[in-house]
């Protein structure tokens, strides 16, 4: 019997930028991460951290120094840039701070956009997802017009769409107040629940980090952040 | 369909400037197809218009010269000839019909000319169509009557029961009044040939116009010629123009047409070329447009990549964005085309009768809009290129 490969497998991941001095500095040295079918896993880890450029990495969004990663089954980094975009558009929903919405395009054409360069743009699954959101109402309205935790829900929408195997949140609820904070994290949750997608949430804030039982520091998986600290 | 949307969001997120450079468009290929369409047209009309003639025969003088005087009456006539030469030319074997014209006195601007009735009645200005009324009766010969062009009746209001005194000389002088009443008894129907720009009147009216030389009172100022057939045209050339030195023989009226556009054809690829320069500038006005909206377009075509769209879409869609800017603008071209052919045409008809076809298919009409949509394709270029180069994670602020 063959099992399903992992949403996430990746294995001794590295990125380094140039710094103005001329040098390369490392800013991710992951030796091994996995994130299984249907698992949410909080990374806890402090502005500046690294924590965007790891996800970024994952989603295909940056290529790696060195290293493999996995996303069900097909190597992120081995593949081309136009084989890493097609991967992230049909595999990943990505859940940004700033929700990065499209503030030309109506709600439901950016839920529609979500899907699109994955799949095919499924008008009803994308009607089904905001009604799920409780967005059924605001069609047609532009993010401007909605409220911070109505743009959240938009972008959650938008992640999930395409049915990605693996959903990224990088710090989901930085831009909303306690109560949308609290309701958003719920969403983001229930919703991977209902679609068995595996969750892996990037943020500083303890309360997003209480909602899950799945917790690890970030800095125990980047060992170039263990040798950084004093 | 993506690409659509995101194109159609594009250009009413840039309305202003997509409608500027839209319209900046419209004026060029309006212009550079109204240079093309007019230029064509007249060449093809003002070589073809002969009114029915194959020649003219005058004075001796410039060929040019006597086919402008003769036929679309323009310019001065080169001088008048003997009742002899027409009387000659007329029995002449090879001659199938011969009109004598003569000219020397307008009315308020628009050329009398003198001819004889026989003009409307067996001359076909074009195959199968003879000169017809819209008003009235042709003029007798032996009468003070006038039989006037549509467009000179329109500009000088009159119509049949009028009448009027003609004014010596070619150009409109009030003080050159002549005494004799012409009475209007005909307007002709639109025929769109440079008759129509003409007040006639019987060539004896014409000749013995009180303070006209009496001495010149059977003269004429040219001959419309038909031929019997091409070769007869070859041999009156040679004897007129040739074997002897009183008369020219202008023929083919065509081809001597044909010469005067060869000679002006500097000033048709003068003006094709502004054409072309302010299709340049237009194509360059949409580079700079989308360019500079590049820096507003980044968070977009950021998050568009980070939702798995790929370098390729989105400079596609910025290189499609500029064609179809260059495709709305020469659909709009089309109108600017025919407000200025219109008024370019009106201005032709006013000066020489004749009406171009202003509307006829041209080959101007593909290839100015294709070529201009490629031409803002191609200028849709640099910006893809820099939409191409966005780095994704730079632009997908903040970083945590």
């Amino acid at each position: 019997m063959s099992s399903a490969p992992a949403p996430l497998q990746l294995s001794g991941l590295k990125k380094s930028f140039t710094v103005p001095d001329g040098g390369r500095r490392t800013i991710i040295d992951v030796p091994g991460f996995a994130l299984g079918s249907g698992e949410h896993l909080a990374l806890r880890g402090e502005s500046g951290s690294g924590k965007t450029t790891f996800l970024n990495l994952i989603a295909g969004i940056l290529a790696p120094d060195a290293g493999s990663i996995l996303v069900g089954g097909s190597d992120m980094a081995a593949l081309g840039e136009h084989r890493r975009d097609l991967l992230r558009a049909s595999a990943i929903g990505y859940i940004f701070q700033t929700f990065n919405l499209l503030q030309g395009y109506s709600c439901l054409e950016n839920v529609m956009l979500g899907m699109t360069f994955g799949a095919r743009a499924d008008r009803a699954r994308a009607l089904e997802l905001l009604d799920r959101v409780g967005l059924s109402d605001r069609l047609r309205h532009r993010p401007r017009q909605l409220s911070s935790g109505q743009q959240q829900r938009v972008a959650v929408a938008r992640a999930l769409a395409k049915r990605p195997k693996l959903v990224l949140a990088d710090e989901p609820t930085g831009n909303l107040d306690r109560r949308n904070s609290r309701e958003a994290l719920e969403l983001i949750r229930e919703t991977c629940l209902e679609s068995g997608a595996a969750l892996l949430v990037v943020s500083h804030d303890p309360e997003v980090l209480g909602a899950f039982q799945n917790v690890r520091d970030f800095a125990e998986l980047n060992v170039c952040l263990k040798e950084a600290a004093p | 369909m993506t690409l659509l949307l995101i194109v159609r969001r594009s250009l009413r997120q840039h309305a202003l400037s997509t409608i500027i450079t839209a319209l900046s468009i419209a004026l060029a290929g309006g212009l550079l197809m109204s240079v093309w369409v007019v230029k064509e047209q007249s060449q093809r009309t003002f070589t073809q218009v002969n009114t029915g003639f194959d020649a003219v025969l005058g004075a001796r003088g410039s060929k040019l010269q006597l086919v402008l005087n003769s036929i679309f009456h323009l310019e001065a006539s080169p001088g008048n000839m003997p009742a002899s030469d027409y009387e000659y030319i007329r029995r002449h074997p090879a001659v199938k019909m011969a009109i004598p014209i003569a000219v020397g006195d307008n009315l308020r601007g628009y050329r009398i000319v003198g001819t004889i009735p026989e003009l409307f009645t067996r001359v076909e200005y074009t195959p199968g169509r003879h000169f017809a009324l819209a008003s009235g009766r042709f003029f007798d010969p032996a009468e003070k009557e006038a039989v006037v062009g549509s467009f000179a009746a329109r500009k000088l209001g009159l119509s049949v029961g009028d009448s009027f005194h003609p004014f010596h000389g070619l150009i409109y002088d009030a003080a050159n009044q002549h005494p004799e009443t012409y009475h209007v008894v005909g307007v002709l129907a639109p025929s769109n040939t440079p008759a129509d720009k003409v007040v006639w009147i019987p060539i004896h009216g014409l000749q013995t116009m009180t303070g006209h030389d009496p001495r010149a009172a059977t003269d004429v100022s040219a001959v419309l010629v038909q031929l019997r057939s091409p070769s007869a045209g070859f041999m009156l050339d040679i004897m007129y123009n040739k074997q002897g030195n009183r008369l020219t023989f202008a023929y083919p009226i065509g081809a001597i047409m044909a010469e005067l556009f060869q000679k002006i054809g500097w000033f048709d690829r003068v003006l094709s070329l502004v054409a072309y320069l302010v299709a340049l500038v237009s194509a360059a006005g949409v580079l700079v447009a989308i360019y500079n909206s590049m820096e507003s377009r980044r968070r977009d075509i950021a998050i568009l990549r980070a939702l798995g769209a790929g370098r390729f879409f989105i400079s596609g869609a910025i290189v499609f964005e500029a064609a179809l800017i260059g495709a709305i603008g020469m659909a709009l071209a089309f109108g600017a085309y025919v407000a200025i052919v219109s008024v370019v045409a009106a201005i032709i008809q006013a000066q020489t009768g004749v009406l171009i076809e202003t509307f006829a298919y041209s080959a101007v009409m593909l290839w100015a809009p294709l070529g201009m949509v490629a031409l803002c394709g191609l200028s849709g270029l640099l910006p893809a290129w820099k939409a191409y180069r966005t780095d994704v994670a730079e632009n997908l602020a903040p970083i945590s």
